[in-house]
């Protein structure tokens, strides 16, 4: 069964249609990287299905089930926004990490207040707050941060920013994490670290979704590319294919333009 | 020497006036502020449109006005007079101060970034959450300063009682110019430099507080 479909996304703003008709699925553990030149969508798309835009048509799925219907007009309780919200993660390429707390509480922020929903948290409160914390610095750990735990993001390198900006994400476990150009606000010696992170993650089978400029990462990195302009998918296949040999012609236009730069 | 003891205990009673009115003003202001403001901010038209002018309206006209209409018009319109002037006085001054928190609390919670809700959303916290979790610490830091400001601009206002006989110090102190006394009028200075000088610090030791981080 997929992990994720999405189904005929349209997206406008006003009268700019920007998706018209975005399908895709996704397996449990694939890595996505998703192509196009400026202004064709990308973010636009992983905006929609993580909710933080309205899609104007189509259906999204996890695990089968239906978390967005556009047609939908009955509004949706609050808590059941959130649950659904929790599906996916989403690391943005400016960061937004909350500045007034340090790297640890930035992490853990999320879980300790979803916690305070669980029936037993009056019963078990410091057990669950210990084994967040626990869980917190494993993922910082694992992340290459664990000297930074009490330092504030304005005291770190955009690279260690973003890291635990990935760390914030995967403290809530989404099934799906979805990255709009984690790279491209860093310096070109700093994208290394979060290619290799998410590599690291990759080898970890975590469901991914990377909307990316570095060609190279992507050929090595993902299971399966789309490419996109126009707002729609135009080209989609393994990354040999749809990198190396495209058949689109704007595909080709697009690859060569980059690999002129 | 007597009298220069009974100056003293007079311009202390008046100033004790002075400190009703500015802790009253800003226990009341700084909450009703932050309910104009989630009025001026809000996506209902008509809520928005009703505090923004109203905020137009107290921040347009002479806070003295103010102070005349509230005694004046409950009596002369409502037939329902005020007894108390120190009432009228701080129901003007707790609305006035109330609109001008309320500017700089929008000012604040404009300028942070959009990213900071998103970020919170995404990581499927509520609206309350992002709120008091997220926003509200950064809103402060960043209002700290004009804060001071318009509270250190409180002191000094508090003197506008005066105008509805509300004995509060300079009051006090131009009493006894009839006596041919200059000085106890000149002193009442010292107190308001005293106390903003004490609220200067303040303020400079939660700023200092608050500059752990950066943004
Ligand atoms: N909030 C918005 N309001 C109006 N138009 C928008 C909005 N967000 C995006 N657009 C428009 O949608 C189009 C697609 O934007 P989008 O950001 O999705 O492109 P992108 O593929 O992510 O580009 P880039 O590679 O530059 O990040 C653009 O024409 C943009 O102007
Ligand atoms: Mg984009």
């Amino acid at each position: 069964m997929n992990i994720l479909e999405v189904k005929n996304l349209h997206k406008s703003f006003d009268s700019n249609e920007v998706l018209k008709g975005v399908s895709f699925n996704m397996r449990q553990g694939e890595v996505l990287s998703v192509l196009g030149s400026s202004g064709s969508g990308k973010t636009t798309l992983l905006r929609c299905i993580t909710s933080l835009e309205k899609a104007n048509k189509g259906k999204i799925f996890v695990d089968g089930e239906i978390v967005f219907d556009a047609d939908e007009t009955k509004p949706k309780k609050p808590f059941d926004e959130r649950k659904k919200q929790l599906n996916f993660g989403l690391v943005f390429q400016s960061f937004n990490l909350f500045p007034q707390y340090n790297v640890l509480e930035n992490v853990e922020l999320a879980p300790k207040l979803l916690a305070k929903e669980r029936q037993d948290f009056k019963k078990n409160k410091q057990e669950i707050l210990n084994e967040i914390t626990i869980n917190a610095k494993a993922i910082l750990d694992r992340i290459g941060l664990t000297d930074k735990l009490y330092n504030y993001p304005c005291e770190l390198s955009g690279g260690q920013q973003q890291r635990v900006s990935i760390a914030r994400a995967l403290a809530l476990n989404p099934k799906v994490l979805f990255f709009d150009e984690p790279t491209s606000a860093l310096d070109p010696e700093l994208t290394g670290e979060i290619l290799r992170v998410i590599r690291s993650l990759a080898s970890k089978k975590i469901t991914m979704v990377i909307v990316t400029h570095e060609i190279d990462f992507a050929r090595n990195v993902s299971d399966r590319v789309i490419f996109m302009s126009d707002g729609v998918i135009i080209e989609e296949g393994k990354p040999q294919d749809v990198i190396d040999n495209p058949e689109n012609e704007r595909t080709r236009l697009f690859l060569k333009r980059l690999s002129d730069k | 020497m007597t009298m220069f003891n009974d100056a003293i205990g007079v311009l202390f009673e008046g100033f004790g006036l002075n400190c009703i009115i500015f802790s009253c003003t800003l226990l009341l202001a700084l909450p009703l502020g932050l309910v104009i403001t989630f009025g001026s901010m809000s996506k209902f038209a008509p809520l928005k449109w009703l505090s923004r002018t109203f905020v137009w309206i107290i921040r347009g006209t002479p806070l003295m006005l103010q102070i005349f209409v509230v005694l004046y018009a409950p009596g002369l319109l409502l037939d329902f007079p005020l007894k108390s002037r120190l009432t009228a006085v701080l129901v003007a001054f707790v609305i006035n101060y109330a609109a001008y928190f309320s500017e700089i609390y929008r000012g604040g919670i404009e300028s942070i970034s959009k990213g900071q809700y998103e970020a919170g959303q995404v990581l499927g916290m509520t609206k309350a959450q992002i709120f008091f979790k997220v926003v509200l610490f950064q809103v402060v830091k960043r209002i700290m300063p004009a804060m001071s400001n318009e509270v250190i601009t409180l002191v000094k206002d508090t003197s506008l009682a005066r105008i509805v006989g509300v004995a509060e110090i300079i009051m006090c102190a131009e009493r006894f110019t009839k006596q041919g006394l200059i000085w106890p009028l000149f002193s009442t200075g010292i107190y308001f430099l005293v106390f903003n000088g004490i609220l200067t610090l303040l303020f400079g030791y939660i700023e200092n507080k608050l500059n752990y981080y950066r943004g």
